[in-house]
Protein backbone atom coordinates (compact mmCIF):
# COMPACT_ATOMS: atom_id res chain seq x y z
CA UNK A 1 0.00 0.00 0.00
CA UNK A 2 1.18 3.47 -1.21
CA UNK A 3 2.25 5.67 2.23
CA UNK A 4 3.43 8.69 1.15
CA UNK A 5 3.74 9.93 4.47
CA UNK A 6 5.93 7.33 5.89
CA UNK A 7 8.09 8.77 9.14
CA UNK A 8 6.01 11.97 9.46
CA UNK A 9 3.06 10.92 11.21
CA UNK A 10 2.21 12.35 15.21
CA UNK A 11 3.55 9.28 17.58
CA UNK A 12 0.54 7.92 19.88
CA UNK A 13 -0.01 8.54 22.39
CA UNK A 14 2.44 11.76 22.75
CA UNK A 15 -0.32 13.49 20.36
CA UNK A 16 -2.44 14.94 23.13
CA UNK A 17 -3.90 17.72 22.38
CA UNK A 18 -4.10 19.45 18.46
CA UNK A 19 -4.39 15.36 17.23
CA UNK A 20 -5.78 13.10 20.21
CA UNK A 21 -8.97 14.07 22.45
CA UNK A 22 -8.29 13.59 26.10
CA UNK A 23 -10.85 11.18 27.54
CA UNK A 24 -11.82 9.58 30.37
CA UNK A 25 -10.09 6.40 29.54
CA UNK A 26 -6.78 8.00 28.21
CA UNK A 27 -6.46 10.57 30.62
CA UNK A 28 -6.94 8.27 34.20
CA UNK A 29 -4.29 5.83 32.97
CA UNK A 30 -2.18 8.42 32.52
CA UNK A 31 -2.65 9.44 35.72
CA UNK A 32 -2.46 6.39 37.43
CA UNK A 33 1.24 6.04 35.81
CA UNK A 34 2.19 9.93 37.73
CA UNK A 35 0.50 9.22 40.88
CA UNK A 36 1.77 5.71 41.13
CA UNK A 37 5.26 7.11 40.79
CA UNK A 38 4.76 10.30 42.67
CA UNK A 39 4.80 8.29 45.30
CA UNK A 40 8.12 7.67 45.87
CA UNK A 41 8.25 11.55 47.81
CA UNK A 42 5.76 10.10 50.82
CA UNK A 43 7.38 6.96 50.65
CA UNK A 44 10.97 8.32 51.07
CA UNK A 45 9.81 10.40 53.73
CA UNK A 46 7.60 8.05 55.97
CA UNK A 47 11.20 5.48 55.34
CA UNK A 48 12.75 8.73 56.78
CA UNK A 49 10.48 8.85 59.81
CA UNK A 50 11.18 5.22 60.65
CA UNK A 51 14.68 5.77 60.17
CA UNK A 52 14.93 8.18 62.52
CA UNK A 53 11.75 7.17 65.05
CA UNK A 54 14.70 4.15 65.07
CA UNK A 55 17.72 6.62 65.55
CA UNK A 56 16.22 8.30 68.77
CA UNK A 57 14.72 11.36 70.42
CA UNK A 58 16.80 14.15 68.28
CA UNK A 59 16.66 12.87 65.15
CA UNK A 60 12.83 11.47 65.33
CA UNK A 61 11.57 14.75 66.73
CA UNK A 62 13.48 16.71 63.35
CA UNK A 63 11.95 14.05 60.90
CA UNK A 64 8.31 14.24 62.96
CA UNK A 65 8.61 17.99 62.81
CA UNK A 66 9.14 18.02 58.97
CA UNK A 67 6.52 15.74 57.94
CA UNK A 68 3.91 17.58 60.63
CA UNK A 69 4.46 20.48 59.18
CA UNK A 70 2.27 22.75 56.88
CA UNK A 71 4.59 21.71 54.37
CA UNK A 72 4.74 18.28 55.61
CA UNK A 73 0.54 18.22 55.52
CA UNK A 74 0.36 19.02 52.07
CA UNK A 75 2.82 16.51 50.68
CA UNK A 76 1.06 14.08 53.20
CA UNK A 77 -2.40 14.62 52.00
CA UNK A 78 -1.50 14.93 48.50
CA UNK A 79 0.24 11.42 48.82
CA UNK A 80 -2.68 10.01 50.41
CA UNK A 81 -5.28 11.43 47.61
CA UNK A 82 -2.70 10.04 45.12
CA UNK A 83 -2.07 6.52 47.30
CA UNK A 84 -6.36 5.73 47.05
CA UNK A 85 -6.65 7.23 43.21
CA UNK A 86 -3.58 4.78 42.14
CA UNK A 87 -5.28 1.75 45.18
CA UNK A 88 -8.21 2.28 42.99
CA UNK A 89 -7.11 2.18 39.49
CA UNK A 90 -4.71 -0.70 40.23
CA UNK A 91 -8.77 -2.22 41.16
CA UNK A 92 -10.17 -1.27 37.59
CA UNK A 93 -6.95 -3.29 36.49
CA UNK A 94 -7.73 -6.19 38.06
CA UNK A 95 -11.53 -6.12 36.81
CA UNK A 96 -10.32 -5.61 33.68
CA UNK A 97 -7.80 -8.62 33.70
CA UNK A 98 -10.28 -10.99 34.34
CA UNK A 99 -12.01 -9.33 30.80
CA UNK A 100 -14.74 -7.57 32.33
CA UNK A 101 -16.25 -4.35 31.77
CA UNK A 102 -14.06 -3.31 29.05
CA UNK A 103 -16.50 -1.93 27.30
CA UNK A 104 -15.79 1.79 26.65
CA UNK A 105 -19.09 3.15 27.97
CA UNK A 106 -18.32 0.89 31.68
CA UNK A 107 -14.52 1.27 31.37
CA UNK A 108 -15.17 5.40 31.14
CA UNK A 109 -17.66 4.62 34.13
CA UNK A 110 -14.77 2.92 35.91
CA UNK A 111 -12.54 5.71 35.61
CA UNK A 112 -14.94 8.19 36.64
CA UNK A 113 -15.71 5.86 40.09
CA UNK A 114 -12.08 5.76 40.81
CA UNK A 115 -11.82 10.05 40.97
CA UNK A 116 -15.05 10.23 42.83
CA UNK A 117 -13.40 7.18 45.57
CA UNK A 118 -10.56 8.75 45.57
CA UNK A 119 -11.82 12.24 46.44
CA UNK A 120 -14.30 10.51 49.07
CA UNK A 121 -11.80 8.20 50.64
CA UNK A 122 -9.21 11.32 50.70
CA UNK A 123 -12.00 13.03 53.32
CA UNK A 124 -12.42 10.27 55.27
CA UNK A 125 -8.49 9.66 55.68
CA UNK A 126 -8.10 13.14 56.63
CA UNK A 127 -11.28 13.15 59.24
CA UNK A 128 -10.14 10.22 60.67
CA UNK A 129 -6.24 10.36 60.56
CA UNK B 1 -3.18 -27.07 11.83
CA UNK B 2 -6.76 -28.52 13.19
CA UNK B 3 -4.04 -30.33 16.19
CA UNK B 4 -2.71 -27.03 16.92
CA UNK B 5 -4.88 -24.94 19.92
CA UNK B 6 -4.86 -21.41 19.46
CA UNK B 7 -2.66 -20.02 22.21
CA UNK B 8 0.02 -22.64 20.58
CA UNK B 9 -0.62 -20.58 17.05
CA UNK B 10 0.12 -17.56 19.08
CA UNK B 11 3.50 -17.89 21.16
CA UNK B 12 6.82 -17.01 19.86
CA UNK B 13 4.62 -14.39 17.74
CA UNK B 14 4.75 -11.39 19.97
CA UNK B 15 7.97 -8.71 19.70
CA UNK B 16 9.64 -8.99 23.15
CA UNK B 17 9.39 -12.61 24.21
CA UNK B 18 8.83 -11.54 27.88
CA UNK B 19 6.61 -10.02 29.93
CA UNK B 20 3.83 -12.13 31.21
CA UNK B 21 6.41 -12.64 34.51
CA UNK B 22 6.57 -8.77 35.06
CA UNK B 23 2.57 -8.33 34.67
CA UNK B 24 2.15 -11.32 37.15
CA UNK B 25 4.37 -10.31 39.47
CA UNK B 26 2.63 -6.52 39.72
CA UNK B 27 -0.93 -8.21 39.45
CA UNK B 28 0.25 -10.35 42.53
CA UNK B 29 2.15 -7.79 44.55
CA UNK B 30 -1.47 -5.35 43.94
CA UNK B 31 -3.45 -7.67 45.63
CA UNK B 32 -1.17 -7.56 48.33
CA UNK B 33 -1.11 -3.98 48.33
CA UNK B 34 -4.79 -3.96 48.39
CA UNK B 35 -4.68 -5.73 51.71
CA UNK B 36 -1.32 -3.51 53.27
CA UNK B 37 -1.88 -0.19 52.09
CA UNK B 38 -5.48 0.34 53.92
CA UNK B 39 -4.04 -1.61 57.01
CA UNK B 40 -0.61 0.77 56.69
CA UNK B 41 -2.59 4.02 56.14
CA UNK B 42 -4.59 3.47 59.34
CA UNK B 43 -1.96 2.28 61.54
CA UNK B 44 1.03 4.83 60.56
CA UNK B 45 -1.27 8.00 60.65
CA UNK B 46 -2.28 7.71 63.99
CA UNK B 47 1.33 7.29 64.78
CA UNK B 48 2.38 10.36 62.71
CA UNK B 49 3.28 13.24 65.39
CA UNK B 50 3.33 11.22 69.04
CA UNK B 51 5.56 11.97 71.02
CA UNK B 52 8.53 9.74 71.02
CA UNK B 53 7.82 7.77 74.12
CA UNK B 54 4.72 6.76 72.40
CA UNK B 55 5.59 5.87 69.17
CA UNK B 56 8.39 3.74 70.54
CA UNK B 57 5.49 1.87 72.33
CA UNK B 58 3.39 2.21 69.36
CA UNK B 59 5.66 0.34 67.62
CA UNK B 60 6.34 -2.27 69.98
CA UNK B 61 3.07 -3.84 69.36
CA UNK B 62 3.20 -6.50 66.87
CA UNK B 63 0.75 -5.71 64.51
CA UNK B 64 1.35 -2.45 63.39
CA UNK B 65 5.41 -3.31 63.32
CA UNK B 66 4.32 -6.21 61.06
CA UNK B 67 2.06 -3.89 58.36
CA UNK B 68 5.00 -1.69 58.12
CA UNK B 69 7.35 -4.02 57.39
CA UNK B 70 5.54 -5.88 54.81
CA UNK B 71 4.41 -2.92 53.01
CA UNK B 72 7.91 -2.17 53.00
CA UNK B 73 8.66 -5.26 50.86
CA UNK B 74 5.36 -5.67 48.95
CA UNK B 75 5.08 -1.65 48.12
CA UNK B 76 9.04 -1.19 46.81
CA UNK B 77 8.77 -4.55 44.89
CA UNK B 78 5.76 -3.22 43.01
CA UNK B 79 7.55 0.65 42.88
CA UNK B 80 9.90 -0.55 41.32
CA UNK B 81 8.38 -2.90 38.67
CA UNK B 82 5.95 0.03 37.56
CA UNK B 83 8.66 2.66 37.34
CA UNK B 84 10.69 0.32 35.55
CA UNK B 85 8.13 0.08 32.89
CA UNK B 86 7.90 4.22 32.99
CA UNK B 87 11.34 4.43 32.31
CA UNK B 88 11.80 1.24 29.50
CA UNK B 89 8.78 3.30 27.35
CA UNK B 90 10.53 7.00 27.95
CA UNK B 91 13.93 6.36 28.15
CA UNK B 92 16.47 4.84 25.86
CA UNK B 93 20.27 3.34 25.27
CA UNK B 94 22.50 4.15 28.07
CA UNK B 95 20.34 6.26 29.91
CA UNK B 96 17.74 3.50 30.09
CA UNK B 97 20.49 0.96 31.59
CA UNK B 98 21.64 3.75 33.98
CA UNK B 99 18.19 4.86 35.11
CA UNK B 100 16.94 1.02 35.75
CA UNK B 101 19.80 0.45 38.00
CA UNK B 102 20.14 3.78 39.97
CA UNK B 103 16.33 2.82 40.33
CA UNK B 104 17.14 -0.72 41.80
CA UNK B 105 19.63 0.37 44.18
CA UNK B 106 16.85 3.43 45.15
CA UNK B 107 14.07 0.80 45.51
CA UNK B 108 16.15 -1.68 47.44
CA UNK B 109 18.00 1.04 49.42
CA UNK B 110 14.24 2.09 51.04
CA UNK B 111 12.92 -1.17 51.56
CA UNK B 112 16.06 -2.60 53.94
CA UNK B 113 16.28 1.12 55.49
CA UNK B 114 12.47 0.75 56.16
CA UNK B 115 12.70 -2.73 57.59
CA UNK B 116 15.81 -2.24 59.30
CA UNK B 117 14.27 1.10 61.16
CA UNK B 118 10.79 -1.10 61.67
CA UNK B 119 12.70 -4.04 63.19
CA UNK B 120 14.89 -2.09 65.67
CA UNK B 121 11.86 0.07 66.96
CA UNK B 122 9.81 -3.27 67.24
CA UNK B 123 12.54 -5.56 69.35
Amino acid sequence: MADVNRGNRPLSPFMIGPYYRPQWTSMTSIFTRITGNGLIVAAALTVWWFLAAAAGPDAYRVANGVITSWFGDIVMTLSVAALWYHTLAGIRHLIWDTGRMLEVGRAERLGQAAVAGAVILTILTVLIV
Amino acid sequence: MPYMTDRKRAVGLGSSKSGTEHHWSMTLSSVGLLILVPLFVFTFGPALGLPYEEMVLYYSRPFPALVAGLTFVVGFHHFRGGAEIMLEDYVGGFARKASLAILACLSYGLMAAGLFAVLRLAL
